[in-house]
């Protein structure tokens, strides 16, 4: 089986529509981001969670009016939590006890306190997560760093292995998942959980995995295609590894939603990060980064002596790629000449 | 052939160890296989989030070492100065690692900075106008304070959770004042904040003048007198003066807590729960002198700032005593741990606190293996679909990948969480990923019209940068991630790190051997079912 067989598609020349599309989802998440908020998980917001277990079938509603007689403690979020067989109740307030000392479970202890009173039945505390502001802040600072920092990470490495407008590609192009990932987290209104950064963190690594696969065989294909222009290499380029840029991705999407679907309540802000972080992973490695790198290295045909620092600085010892094959020979006689 | 042979031999003794260490451990567990007890040691540990328990976040006030530091190097001076007759009017602690004498009569100048020598080790001195010397900790000795501190704090606390007998405790410091306490199995926060966070100081000290219904009625003119302190007594609460007595005591404590060599729960006159505590052969000394010294008068025994009791002594006492008051069973139990483990050298400030009852975690884990589970099927399906047999090869690798992740985890004592299987069921999505850029390559190279055997070397070599490449690029996020993670977030980014690289291995020594194996023995023109 092959799916994408030497196609022929011209995605240079959809770039400008590529951007666009790019742009206005980036600004549409960041009008949300800005006139709703971002919605943030306790870890990042401070407050208290509970999570109750009922002995017996408990609505959303009963609990919420529950809390609502007796609990006085701001905005209180109730949903229904984990298997519905389970009576599971998640109750969120922004407010923790005093911040200092042995108060910080004072509006923990004040939610129980409300339930007890209820009347609605038996239940006993499954879970409970109290943060307080300071840990947010700091927690906030801390996942900006470590996204920009493995960002230049990459950077660097990928400037290190190819050429500096390569580097510049992969990175523009995972800054460009990052924002659509962002951007589709506030239209679906995720909260910002510790596991969500997780996920946005693995999906910088991974995005550019397909962006190093098409840009690997732009290195291999800028040795043996010299007579065409940069936008027939990247071109060739990318529809050489449509196939494996297709699949590879497939497979990681089919594991993500497998944790969507299965991977129970915790994962699910998780799962929709790496689902969203993947298809806008393989978008923009065949969009934006080749993209980046044919306005960087211009339209213009390639010469051998233009990119003679990539074949000399390149570690890979792996002898002179011959694809395409007919090519080769001919290219050598001209270089030659 | 030879070659082949050894490298079967590898991939089998690698896969037995690992399969060893990560796989059969859980499934001896679960079917309860014999396992030896080494063995089940070293078996992959589940994270808190999937076992259940406790886990705190504490800051270690570090600015209360300081103090105490500063008062003591200011009363020292403060006696020193009084022993030479060196005057000043006025002596104040404008913050936690300064403190100012002023009104020192100029003639006495040189005689004051004379006293001040050995304060000056630790403080730098600042003169200013109208005899006004200001003392300030010198930042490395206040950084030095601080980082005792924490360390102290930690050590006290590990002693005491050791004490309350939770298994696997884990405490780490965070940053520079902060540590991560996780109790696996604990489900009551309350009493295990309580124990950890009570400050545990014990102070032993004689009784000038009280009890006393007010504060004023000790002050003589107005004022504490010199070398004194009054201290509340424990009966009533803290805001309820009402029925709080004060005594007047000596600021100097006649033992502490430092001095003791153990605490344990006994019953007083009465049959009533109280802690008897043994001095070490220092503090016997000590409390013998003190108390022979004053018999007759009271001895204040103050527990964090509070008079507890203040018994008549009779005799000279040297090494034993006993701290009575209305204590329950339970209080006397935890107090006797308390000080057992010895004073905590600074408040600690709950920072956020978590718990997580056992079946919420055993949630966890089943929906995880389900997602695992379904995972796998998918892929495996897939594979085997588009790659037809060489799929078969695909899955092995892949298969091999997980078992030397769990294999590795468990080796290194990595611990599993729920955000770790989610890393673990990505590792199977991504892991497969290298197998299918070199299968694509071997069928470009078979397009061009290579042989078999020619075009799966060649697929070999030409993706092995491609994979060192895109796995350095996710090696380098996941070591952000560990870095900016606790707890699961970091158990997620090890089990990350380390399917990729099993996966690197798995991919390109495991896959290659299975296709010679397939291709050995037969003739060039061999076809690949890919």
């Amino acid at each position: 089986m092959h799916i994408f067989k030497d196609t022929k598609y011209d995605f240079l020349r959809w770039r400008w529509h590529a951007l666009v599309l790019s742009w206005v989802i980036i600004l549409a998440g960041l009008f949300v981001l800005a006139t709703k908020g971002i919605p943030k998980g306790v870890e990042f917001a401070g407050g208290t969670v509970v999570i109750t277990e009922f002995s017996k079938p408990t609505s959303v509603e009963d609990v919420r009016a529950a809390l609502d007689r007796s609990f006085r403690g701001g905005d209180v979020v109730v949903q229904a939590y984990g298997d519905p067989s389970k009576n599971q109740v998640r109750v969120r307030v922004p407010s923790i006890g005093a911040e200092k000392g042995q108060g910080l479970s004072a509006t923990k202890d004040a939610v129980v306190a409300a339930l007890q009173k209820s009347g609605l039945g038996e239940f006993r505390v499954a879970g409970s997560e109290i943060v307080g502001p300071t840990v947010g802040a700091e927690l906030t600072s801390k996942g900006i760093w470590a996204t920009a920092l493995s960002l230049v990470g990459i950077l660097a490495y990928l400037a290190f292995r190819f050429q500096f407008s390569f580097g510049v590609g992969a990175v523009v192009a995972t800054i460009h998942d990052l924002l659509v990932t962002l951007a589709f987290l506030a239209f679906f209104r995720y909260d910002m959980s510790l596991n969500v950064i997780a996920a946005v963190l693995t999906m910088t690594g991974f995005s550019t995995n397909d962006t190093i696969v098409i840009f690997d065989r732009i290195r291999e294909n800028l040795r043996g295609m010299r007579r065409d222009s940069m936008y027939q290499i990247i071109n060739a380029s990318v529809n050489q590894t449509l196939g494996r840029t297709v699949i590879t991705s497939g497979t990681a999407l089919l594991t993500s939603l497998a944790l969507f679907f299965f991977g129970g309540e915790v994962l699910h802000g998780f799962a929709f990060t790496m689902v969203v972080g993947i298809i806008t992973g393989t978008y923009s490695s065949v969009f934006i980064a080749a993209a980046i790198v044919s306005f960087w290295r211009g339209t213009a045909p390639t010469r051998a002596g233009a990119h003679a620092p990539a074949s000399t600085s390149a570690p890979q010892q792996t002898p002179a790629p011959q694809q395409p094959t007919r090519k080769t020979k001919a290219q050598r006689k001209a270089r030659a000449s | 052939m030879q070659n082949i042979r050894w490298k079967v031999i590898t991939i089998v003794v690698v896969l037995v160890v690992f399969a060893g260490v990560g796989v059969y451990p859980i499934l001896a567990g679960r079917y309860h296989w014999p396992s030896p007890g080494w063995l089940q040691e070293k078996q992959l540990k589940l994270g808190l989030d999937l076992k259940g328990g406790v886990q705190l976040e504490m800051r270690v006030e570090t600015d209360d070492a300081l103090r105490l530091q500063t008062d003591q190097e200011s009363e020292r001076l403060r006696d020193e100065l009084t022993k030479k007759g060196v005057m000043f009017t006025n002596l104040t602690t404008p913050s936690v690692t300064q403190f100012k004498f002023e009104g020192v009569p100029p003639a006495q100048a040189a005689a004051f900075r004379d006293a001040a020598n050995e304060v000056r080790a630790n403080y730098d001195l600042s003169p200013g106008t109208n005899g006004t010397y200001t003392f300030t900790m010198k930042p490395n000795i206040a950084q030095q304070l601080g980082d005792e501190a924490v360390v102290q704090a930690r050590e006290t606390i590990e002693r005491r959770i050791n004490e309350l007998g939770v298994t696997e405790p884990s405490i780490a410091q965070q940053g520079t004042d902060q540590l991560l306490v996780q109790l696996p199995g604990v489900t009551d926060v309350d009493k295990a904040k309580a124990i950890m966070g009570s400050p545990g100081l014990l102070e032993l000290k004689i009784v000038e003048q009280g009890p006393m219904s007010t504060k004023e009625s000790l002050l003589v003119g107005g004022q504490v007198p010199s070398g004194m302190e009054i201290v509340p007594g424990s009966s009533g609460a803290p805001g309820d003066t009402a029925n709080t007595s004060y005594y007047l005591v000596r600021k100097v404590a006649a033992v502490t807590g430092r001095d003791l060599r153990n605490a344990r729960t006994s019953l007083d006159e009465n049959n009533q729960p109280a802690v008897a505590f043994t001095l070490n052969n220092e503090g016997g000394r000590k409390f013998g002198n003190v108390t022979g010294d004053n018999v007759g008068r009271q001895l204040a025994i103050i527990l964090d700032g509070r008079v507890q009791s203040a018994p008549r002594i009779d005799s000279r006492i040297s090494t034993d005593g006993r701290i009575t008051g209305s204590f329950t069973n339970e209080e006397v139990q935890n107090l006797s741990l308390i000080l057992r483990s010895g004073a905590l050298p600074a408040k600690l400030d709950y920072l956020s606190e978590g718990t997580i009852s056992p079946s919420l975690g055993a949630d966890s884990i089943r929906s995880g293996v389900i997602a695992s589970f379904v995972g796998l099927l998918l892929i495996v399906l897939f594979m085997l679909v588009y790659y037809k047999f060489s799929g078969i090869n695909a899955v092995v690798a892949l298969v091999f990948n997980l078992i030397i992740l769990l294999g590795l985890m468990a080796y290194i004592g990595a611990v599993m969480t729920l955000p770790g299987i989610a890393g673990f069921v990505l590792t199977m999505g991504i892991g497969v990923d290298s197998n299918v850029l070199i299968f694509e390559r071997i069928k470009e190279e078979l397009e061009a019209g290579r042989s078999s055997r020619q075009s799966m070397n060649a697929g070999f070599s030409r993706v092995f940068w491609t994979l060192v490449d895109t796995h350095v690029a996710a090696l380098i996020s996941a070591a952000f991630l560990f870095n900016f993670g606790t707890g699961p977030i970091r158990g997620f980014a090890v089990t990350l790190a380390l399917g990729l690289a099993s996966n690197l291995f798995t991919s390109i020594f495991v896959s290659k051997t299975l296709f010679e194996l397939e291709l050995t023995g037969r003739g060039q023109g061999a076809q690949l079912s890919i």
